[in-house]
């Protein structure tokens, strides 16, 4: 069904009109031109498709649109604040902890929403977090790295 | 988005869309300092003979070329793709180093069939051995050209000018001095490298062999880095395409009715390509699933249990590729006499960009976007498909979601191409994730027989190896065996590049590092069944076997770094060790596992590869490989397998075909040696192939239980153990 959808999208107010059962990938990587997150298994086995709705990292796949109104969304192309990347985004430069770069986005959101809640995770907590996340290209030993550098350096300040 | 600007290069568009002679190419580009470049290149895929014929709107007597631009910036076009290997990365450095101008000011341009000579693809490990000797030979050449315009300029003797950062200078006057875009200015100046020109010894070496951080990391973690599916045109619409149930499938029954219903969607039939268009993605994937098709299934009754006896049956003849001695006089040698047989199975790419196309055609010109590793491809796949000349093609190369051997065929771009022609849009063909494993080429499932012996002493003195379907790369061994015989029959393409050979029940093709796997499984397995009985520890047993000193020396060093302490298998301990050459590159891992008897499951928890590749031109990129590799490699050693049925492919995303993940990870070190006196090789695939063995052999130094089929699945432990 038709309506329009209210909510915050990367600290800004936003309004569309959209049939409220599309799933979010979609409505971000079509009428809202961010095409960050990706398209991978469609099915939610893969988090290629990660953002943060309230906090949380979410499968936009699986996320009928109508769920977000009022939510606060964040995706890969909000997390830089005034130009200056957030810490998970330098320590992913940092580490190199990407190959072909599909699965960074969702990689790095599911960190982001994993330090918000436990900010000085351990490895074994890291990795628990991350399980989900698949990348073909093996960038998983950077990945983690990055993760732990980031947390490090944020010293539980993880907000974007 | 300006149609001939990838938004991740800047350049100035080169020529028309015809096919020049240089001295017209010349005409058409800018000022500056042109390097044109030939490199001999193995045609891994058998490349039809038209695609080299019909370059577009280069001239056809190079591959790649340099320019020193007036403005000093230095910029390699080459037909190579990124993919995530690095390519981007290494390849300015090569042309950097041998330059003399810094890091950032060196541009590339990958894979823009209008801008860049044709290329066959990226693949093999060839864009570091193959091509980049003569991208250092093109930087050099143009070196000694900068020197003699500054001798001009500066009025100063040939054999006193230096280069240095940019610039020519007087070495007993720094001060009299050119940079390079003084030195190009104004001047349309062409060399054809023919001879070889002098490459900087190791010694000299200052940017290749230094760690580079990846050039594409920033666009990758903001969401900036383009790929197909994010590109869009004004207009435009997505498809999806109709998948039959299972392999040679006859459709008998269409009704598009409901699916039609779909406020905006468009069912197109053209012949047995049947797609749902809309101008949003997810409503075509909705109307596609309201489409009721009937099929008549193909009367098959293969699966993946009975895949290899088919295969066994199914071999053609087979080709000899190494021998040495006599096997009759070998065998009589033997102490001891071994006869084994190891299965490998099909295994998918899985990449997780599925493949992806955005084509553009307007009457009888057509620009397309697509995920491929081999751009030439795709402008003869659209050509074909639309009906219209290649050299009207414009095919432009955006970032590539994984390839691994499996984006060299572009299926979907000639979808997309049809659908645009059809409709008079762009048109973007996105696989689902079960379009992407049905349609896959798989790596082939292959059966390796090895006979061979040894002596009382331990020495190998014959080996007999019949090589059915895997391929013949990493098939010939590398011991010291005085009577020996590889045979191979059947190749990893089918012979066909890609396509459906009939012993298949789907199509096959080159696997990252195709045929490598399967040989360096039952390759190093082989060695370590006859070191264990012959009482030996496996690295003192290879050590022994080998005349090799490279081999010998990455094999110590592997154990060096491991702390690898001599014992006979099955010690407990559960450490393994393989060792492969690849394409020259010559590499030993070792690994230790754990493993939980009762329920067949491994834990990786160490692995070391020391890998020697000649020089490697970004250390830090070849340990990124090494770990990618090894990381992607546990998962056809434990658990990738395409299970399927009659010609249906069973697994259908990740919920089956399971990927390795963080969890499996373990402590990854890479040795990297120098051996400065060979070529200089890849280092994209090798350390994946000695994943298989080298964790058989550790499990079987861990419980006993020899593995003989890959992937290592709880099942087949539990089977093993008993
Ligand atoms: S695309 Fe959403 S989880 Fe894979
Ligand atoms: S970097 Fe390629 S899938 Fe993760």
């Amino acid at each position: 069904m038709k309506e329009t959808i209210q909510f915050r999208l990367n600290g800004k107010p936003t309004k569309l009109a959209v049939d409220s059962d599309r799933m979010l990938l979609w409505v971000l990587r079509t009428d809202l031109s961010l095409t960050g997150a990706k398209y991978s298994c469609g099915e939610g086995f893969c988090g290629a498709c990660t953002v943060i709705v309230n906090r949380e990292a979410v499968r936009s796949c699986q996320t009928p649109v109508k769920t977000i109104k009022g939510k606060d969304i964040i995706t890969i192309e909000g997390l830089a604040k005034d130009g200056v990347l957030h810490p998970l985004q330098q320590a992913f430069v940092k580490h190199d902890a990407m190959q072909c770069g599909f699965c960074t986005s969702g990689m790095i959101l599911t960190a982001y929403a994993l330090l918000l809640k436990n900010p000085r995770p351990t490895l074994k907590q890291i990795i628990d977090g991350m399980d989900d996340n698949l990348c073909r290209c093996g960038s998983h030993t950077r990945v983690l790295q990055a993760i732990q550098t980031a947390a490090e350096g944020m010293k539980g300040a993880v907000k974007r | 988005m300006k149609k001939d600007a990838n938004p991740d290069i800047v350049v100035d568009k080169a020529g028309a869309a015809s096919s020049l002679s240089r001295r017209e190419f010349l005409k058409v580009v800018g000022g500056g300092i042109f390097i044109f470049v030939t490199y001999g290149e193995e045609l891994a895929f058998e490349e039809p003979a038209r695609s080299q014929a019909a370059r577009p709107s280069l001239p056809t007597d190079f591959n790649a070329f340099l320019r020193i631009g007036e403005d000093g910036r230095v910029t390699c076009f080459t037909g190579k793709i990124e993919q995530g290997q690095g390519a981007i990365t290494a390849l300015p450095q090569m042309l950097a180093e041998e330059l003399e101008v810094p890091l950032s000011s060196v541009d590339i341009v990958l894979g823009d069939t209008d801008l860049c000579p044709w290329d066959a693809g990226t693949f093999g490990s060839q864009t570091i051995r193959s091509f980049g000797p003569a991208l250092r030979g093109a930087a050099a050449e143009a070196r000694e050209v900068l020197k003699e315009l500054a001798a001009e300029k500066l009025n100063v003797p040939i054999d006193r000018l230096q280069a240095k950062d940019g610039a020519i200078f007087d070495k007993t006057r720094p001060q009299t001095r050119a940079t390079y875009a003084e030195l190009a200015q104004g001047k349309k100046i062409e060399r054809h490298l023919t001879q070889k020109p002098a490459l900087k010894t190791p010694a000299e070496l200052k940017v290749m062999g230094q760690p580079q951080p990846r050039r594409d990391a920033l666009k990758k973690v903001t969401g900036e880095a383009h790929y197909a599916g994010d590109l869009r045109l004004p207009g435009m619409l997505y498809a999806r395409i109709l998948r039959p149930p299972a392999h040679g499938a006859k459709l008998k029954d269409l009704d598009t009715s409901a699916a039609e219903k779909i406020s905006g969607a468009r069912v197109i039939r053209d012949g047995d390509l049947i797609a749902v268009l809309h101008e949003f993605p997810d409503e075509a994937e909705r109307a596609m699933t309201l489409i009721k098709a009937q099929y008549d299934l193909p009367d098959a009754t293969l699966d993946d249990k009975n895949i290899f006896d088919h295969l066994i049956k199914a071999a053609p003849e087979g080709r000899t590729v190494a021998q040495g001695g006599n096997l009759e006089e070998g065998a009589k040698l033997a102490a001891v006499s071994f006869d084994e047989t190891y299965l490998n199975s099909y295994v998918a790419h899985a990449t997780i960009e599925t493949h992806t196309a955005l084509v553009s055609v307007e009457g009888d010109k057509a620009t397309a976007w697509a995920s491929s590793q081999a751009p030439f491809g795709v402008r003869d796949e659209v050509a074909q498909a639309a009906g219209i000349s290649a050299q009207n093609v414009h095919v432009i190369s955006p970032f590539i979601g994984g390839g691994f051997g499996g984006k060299t065929r572009n299926t979907q771009a000639g979808q997309a191409a049809r659908l645009s022609k059809t409709t008079g849009k762009p048109v973007q063909v996105t696989w689902s994730r079960a379009d992407e494993f049905f349609n896959d080429t798989f790596r082939p499932a292959a059966v390796l027989k090895i006979k061979s012996g040894i002596s009382n002493s331990g020495q190998i003195v014959f080996w007999d190896y019949e090589v059915l379907f895997a391929g013949e790369r990493s098939s010939q061994q590398f011991y010291n065996i005085p009577h020996h015989r590889t045979v191979v029959r059947g190749e990893w393409g089918g012979g066909r590049g890609g396509g459906a050979p009939s012993a298949h029940p789907f199509s096959v093709g080159a696997w990252r590092a195709p045929a490598s796997n399967s040989n360096t499984f039952a390759r190093e397995s082989q060695i370590d069944i006859m070191a264990a009985k012959a009482g030996m520890d496996p690295v003192e047993f290879r050590l022994m076997n080998l005349n090799n000193g490279r081999m010998q020396r990455i094999i110590k060093a592997a154990a060096e770094k491991f702390g690898w302490t001599p014992a006979k298998a099955p010690s407990g301990r559960g450490w393994g060790v393989a060792s492969a050459d690849y394409q020259g590159t010559y590499l030993t891992t070792m690994a230790e596992v754990a493993v939980d008897k009762a329920a067949g499951a491994v834990q990786v928890k160490r692995v070391v590869c020391a890998q020697d590749m000649g020089i490697a031109v970004n250390p830090e990129g070849a340990t990124l490989q090494i770990e990618g590799c090894i990381t992607m490699g546990l998962g056809y050693a434990l658990t990738e397998e395409v299970h399927f049925k009659g010609r249906e492919v069973k697994d259908l995303n990740f919920d089956t075909y399971q990927l390795p993940r963080f969890s499996w990870l373990p402590k990854i070190e890479a040795v990297l040696l120098d051996s400065p006196e060979v070529a200089i090789s890849g280092g994209g695939e090798p350390p994946i192939i000695t994943m298989g063995a080298v964790v058989a052999n550790a499990i079987f130094d861990a419980t006993g239980a020899r593995l003989y089929q890959l992937p290592m699945t709880p099942e087949r432990i539990k089977a093993a153990l008993k």
